[in-house]
């Protein structure tokens, strides 16, 4: 009976080594230990055997069967396993095939980098201010220190509704108003549509955007200035920025300055993009001309402060590489959906 | 401004390179553009002498030349030119030269002679005979005594063609700098050099001014001064090289030596000149009054002007014989038969000189110039200069004494010498004594405490200005960078944050921003059917607008949506689905500003229909908080479909209107197929939407859910249905979902079949069948009793 059993167990072994199939390994199962099994026949002839024998066979009799429901767990095992493998082969896919397309709109370019700017901005604690864009000749101008028959009128073609109002031509009317409506400190910028009568061409529109700054505080000096606007610089183009000043002249700021930074292709060696120059002029800037100063109530001997202003279109086109201004206003889907 | 780099080193002794001097200029203040060598393009060209010369043996116009350019053997050279005689001194260009224009010249053969190079004419160096009048111009440049004849000498050299010209963007504030001696003295101070500049000196021929010319000023408020001096015998010739070659350079054409003094004072000290014929001044009489009502005057241009009272003119007893500060009249100018001139001298307001200007469309150098505020204090200095310059020229003979009328002498702006408040505006540390020299180098005084600005300077009159004077000259580079001080609390206001939460949710559902202009033409209107009566038409207007096409600010922003639709659609772009949060403006008179109020535009084609966009309206408002509106039909609104368009209304007011547009408007602007527009009032979901979101915690028992079918009359909305269900419904309907509309040949013709699945909950039970179906019973029942029946 030992030698059938052990004959049982080597058999089963050998049978299960052999099984690729589910239903192959259960039919080994009923075979062997199933109610018609070989196992059940054999424990079947136990009433033959002497007590003696009989406790000693049983225990052989189950080892027996728990070896081999052990290896039956474990084939099963390797079953599933090999299955799920040839099943994972057969589901391969062709992954250099297209991604289907995202149903995300484009962001237009002027808002991908003002909103960049504004975050900047936010950053170093300046609020955001608004203001009307059909404005009166005093905020656009007369407030600004540009009184009537001022040549600095010429260099910015006025649209013009009334004689008194018209379309603002930069956005510096609106720090007039917050200077009317708020006391010092001051930490704001103001963005959004100027218009000047510009034919459209290239680098030229009748609308355009820009974003100006003002500071006024107590204590406020030109090196505030150039502190704020090399910060701005260096997070919008990249810490190894620089800034270089140049004297300018502002009506409403004193002295005044424009600003260049250094290329942010060639990184100021000289290339195409800043015709060899290093630098790109982004930015024009001054001291608040103690006049406009007080104009808007503001006490000069007291507060001082600094403006600021960067044409958006500008910053977007060079950017971008974009090389006629008149894409940004055409509004193309193939224009649109690069970005 | 273009300066002359041979004039500047009569005023200052510069020691560094081009490039050096463009750079160091700009930094303190006064904008380089950029400089260029004079006849930069000229190479291997040589003063030759022609030493001999014979007739082409096969030509009947062709010479052969011997010409010694300074080498051991001469050279052969063929020209065409038939104004040359042996001896001669003439540029040669050289084989492998390049003359005017970028024309290489190499040596070849002419009618089989050989010739080894060019004689050159003037328009060879890109010269005319303004720049050299005793040359001819159909002809070989043969160099008269005024050039350097050494042979072999690079042409450049020769004949002064070898200025460096450099150009300055010159500020609005800075009219100083519009002079050579103004440039010389920013060049003096910036590279600490002396700026040598000498009191003209006049000797005078005898006789006395006045009693040929008297000056009278009526209109003192817009002219400062007059100073005027007369000429006699004057001598028209043309003006020696050196003036010649310094107009040249500053862009101004020489005509003969009158006329170029004129020119030539005006570029140098930035002071207007002008030169009357005394013949033609009626009684020797200069009077600067107002133009009378109807006068004429035919200005230098050879165009009649119509005058105006507002006009300031220069007359004589009878007429108006100049525009003052902008143009001379016909016969106030220098002829060849002139004898006798009068010098002008003089300086206008500026506001004045500009008006006229625009008035007239006439620009000139010297109203430029005067509508930047010129001061008098220079006008006398000026008018001595060209006397001066009379008398170097042998041009005539100088009567003496000078008429100077200056009603008002302006005093010099006088400051308080306050460096520590400078030092603290500016961020930098400069002991008073520092800036003192600062400011005497650019010819301000500093004594006890008072700033005197020089007379040239009428930028200057706050203390702000002065700093500006010392920054530049410390250098703004050097100025020490300091972060802002203090408490960063900046936020994006309650209006900023909505506007940036609808953006993204726009982007979000699948919408490109778009950007476009705030102007738009009156015709727009009719292309989006516009009623003639609609408000809508009442733009603001502008006055003086580019083109129609961007005339009026636009009340509503739906044509500037379809008109990037229609763009899209002529590009043959598959599809564009766009928004845009553009502004509206309407007009409240002109006493008023405008009211500017955000939209949000949505303007959709290809691949959408109506309820693709009706569910991004419904996603902009949820997610903005605005949950309670009212949706109605729109059948009258001539820009829209009148059976496929909705508007939205809270408390009744309409606040978004959107569905297809009307197929005339599309057929309006080309597009040829079903396009959608959405516009939704930002200002009402900034009121009465932002409901705050709480939390709903999550539900811990089972839903029942029944679906539901019901035939009803095709007219009948799907809303009517739903709200019916939902009131009947009660508390335990938790969701009413329409998932199918069927009309077709399983329905009553006229009728349509609505599915509705109902999600039902309680609270704190699982629901029973019976109560679920209890709630079926009522929504029937409810439907019922407004004639629609469940669909067997």
């Amino acid at each position: 009976m030992k030698d059938m059993l052990e004959s049982i167990a080597r058999e089963a072994k050998a049978s299960l080594e052999l099984a690729q199939s589910k239903q192959e390994l259960e039919n080994i199962r009923v075979k062997y230990l199933g109610k018609k099994g070989e196992l059940t026949a054999v424990l079947k002839q136990m009433g033959k055997l002497t007590p003696e024998e009989r406790p000693v066979m049983g225990q052989l009799a189950n080892e027996v069967r728990a070896s081999i429901e052990a290896l039956i767990e474990a084939t099963d095992e390797k079953i599933k396993k090999a299955e799920l493998e040839k099943k994972l082969r057969e589901e391969k896919l062709d992954v250099t095939m297209p991604g289907k397309k995202s149903e995300l709109g484009h962001k237009h370019p002027l808002n991908i980098v003002l909103d960049e700017v504004k975050d900047i901005f936010l950053g170093m604690g300046f609020d955001i201010a608004t203001g009307p864009e059909v404005e009166w000749d005093y905020y656009n101008f007369e407030a600004l220190n540009i009184p009537k028959d001022h040549p600095a009128r010429d260099t910015q073609d006025t649209f013009y509704i009334t004689e008194n109002m018209l379309l603002r031509t930069q956005t510096s009317p609106v720090q007039i108003r917050v200077m009317e409506q708020q006391k010092p400190p001051i930490r704001v910028i103001s963005p959004g549509r100027v218009f000047r009568s510009d034919a459209v061409d290239a680098t030229h529109s009748p609308l355009f955007h820009q974003i100006e700054g003002l500071v006024v505080d107590k204590g406020i000096t030109m090196g505030d200035l150039k502190g704020t606007l090399e910060a701005f610089a260096k997070r919008l183009y990249g810490n190894d920025t620089k800034i270089r000043l140049r004297p300018h002249h502002f009506p409403f700021t004193e002295p005044s300055c424009e600003i260049d930074v250094t290329c942010f292709k060639c990184g100021g060696k000289g290339c195409p993009m800043c015709k060899g120059e290093g630098f790109i002029e982004i930015l024009g800037a001054g001291m608040v001309h103690p006049k406009v100063l007080s104009g808007c109530g503001v006490d000069p001997e007291v507060y001082s402060g600094y403006a600021f202003g960067v044409g958006l279109e500008r910053l977007v086109m060079f950017r971008f590489d974009i090389d006629d201004m008149r894409l940004l206003y055409e509004n193309d889907m193939r224009f649109l959906g690069q970005f | 401004m273009n300066l002359s780099k041979k004039w500047l080193n009569d005023y200052v002794e510069l020691d560094v390179s081009d490039k050096q001097f463009a750079d160091d200029m700009t930094i303190s203040g006064s904008k380089v553009e950029g400089y260029e060598q004079e006849g930069a393009g000229l190479q291997n060209i040589v003063v030759g002498k022609v030493e001999s010369l014979e007739r082409h043996p096969d030509s009947d116009h062709l010479w052969i030349c011997q010409i010694n350019v300074g080498k051991e053997e001469n050279i052969q050279i063929v020209t065409g030119a038939q104004n040359l005689t042996a001896g001669d001194i003439v540029p040669v260009a050289m084989d492998n030269s390049v003359v005017f224009g970028g024309h290489k010249i190499k040596k070849g053969k002419l009618r089989g002679v050989e010739s080894n190079g060019m004689l050159c004419s003037l328009g060879e160096l890109g010269l005319t005979i303004h720049d050299f009048p005793y040359a001819i111009e159909d002809g070989i440049f043969v160099l008269g005594d005024d050039c350097d004849k050494t042979l072999g000498m690079d042409i450049h050299y020769a004949i002064g063609l070898n200025d460096v010209v450099t150009e300055f963007e010159i500020t609005s504030n800075r009219s100083d700098c519009l002079s050579v001696i103004g440039l010389a003295r920013e060049a003096a101070a910036t590279f600490n050099k002396e700026l040598k500049v000498s009191a003209p000196v006049v000797k005078g021929s005898g006789g006395d001014v006045n009693e040929l010319l008297s000056v009278q000023i009526d209109e003192a408020e817009k002219c400062y001064r007059y100073c005027g001096a007369v000429v006699k015998n004057v001598r028209i010739k043309p003006s020696p090289r050196w003036i010649r070659e310094r107009l040249r350079a500053s862009g101004v054409r020489p005509i003969n030596n009158i006329v170029d003094i004129t020119n030539f004072v005006m570029l140098e000290y930035g002071q207007p000149m002008h030169a009357f014929d005394l013949r033609y001044l009626d009684g020797g009489k200069v009077i600067v009054r107002n133009a009378k009502d109807g006068e004429k005057i035919t200005t230098l241009d050879d165009i009649e002007r119509n005058l105006t009272p507002e006009m300031l003119v220069i007359a004589d007893e009878n007429k108006p014989v100049a525009v003052a500060g902008v143009m001379g009249g016909e016969f106030s100018g220098i002829m060849d038969d002139t004898t006798t001139i009068v010098f002008e001298s003089a300086c206008f307001n500026g506001v004045s000189v500009r008006r006229t200007s625009k008035a007239l469309g006439l620009r000139t150098e010297a109203c430029t110039r005067y509508e930047k505020e010129l001061n008098p204090a220079s006008c006398e200095t000026c008018l001595k200069r060209a006397l001066e310059l009379v008398e170097l020229l042998d041009a005539g003979d100088v009567v003496d004494g000078i008429v100077d009328c200056f009603p008002t002498p302006k005093e010099p702006v006088k400051l308080a010498f306050e460096p520590e408040w400078v030092n603290n505006f500016i961020g930098i540390d400069v002991s008073a004594e520092e800036q003192k020299k600062m400011l005497e180098k650019i010819g301000f005084t500093v004594e006890d405490g008072v700033i005197t600005a020089p007379y040239f300077r009428n930028d200057i009159e706050h203390k702000a200005d002065i700093s500006e004077e010392i920054a530049r000259f410390y250098g703004y580079q050097a100025i020490p960078n300091r972060d802002l001080a203090g408490v960063a609390n900046a936020r994006l206001t309650e209006e900023q944050q909505l506007e940036r939460l609808i953006r993204s949710t726009c982007l979000g559902c699948g919408l490109t921003e778009i950007e476009t202009f705030s102007f738009i033409s009156p015709k727009y209107y009719d292309k989006i059917n516009l009623p003639a009566d609609s408000e809508l038409r009442n733009s603001v207007v502008i006055m003086n607008p580019l083109g129609e096409d961007t005339s009026v600010m636009r009340t509503t922003a739906i044509p500037s949506m379809l008109e990037v639709l229609a763009r899209n659609y002529k590009n043959r772009n598959a599809a564009a689905h766009l928004y845009e949060i553009p502004v509206e403006y309407t007009s409240q008179g002109t006493d008023t500003l405008p009211l500017e109020k955000q939209k949000i535009l949505i303007g959709m084609y290809g691949d959408c229909d109506f309820f693709a966009l009706k569910g991004i309206v419904e996603e902009i408002l949820a997610k903005t908080g605005l949950n309670s509106y009212d949706v109605e039909a729109v059948t009258d609104n001539p820009t829209f479909h009148p059976g496929r368009t909705a508007r939205l209304t809270v408390d009744g007011e309409e606040f978004a209107i959107f569905g297809e547009i009307h197929p005339a408007v599309l057929e309006n602007y080309g597009i040829g197929e079903k396009a959608y527009v959405a516009r939704i009032d930002i200002e009402t979901i900034f009121t009465k939407g932002r409901e705050p979101k709480l939390y709903k915690k999550l539900p811990k028992f089972p839903a029942s859910t029944r679906d539901l079918a019901f035939v009803c009359d095709r007219d009948i909305p799907v809303l009517t249905l739903e709200k019916a269900i939902s009131s009947a419904a009660g508390k335990l309907l938790e969701n009413i979902e329409l998932f199918d509309v069927y009309t077709g040949s399983q329905i009553e013709e006229g009728k349509k079949s609505v599915a509705f699945s109902l999600r039902l909950r309680a609270e704190d039970r699982t629901l029973t069948d019976e109560e679920a179906d209890n709630v079926v019973k009522k929504a029937i029942k409810a439907l019922d009793k407004l004639g629609i029946s469940l669909r067997s």
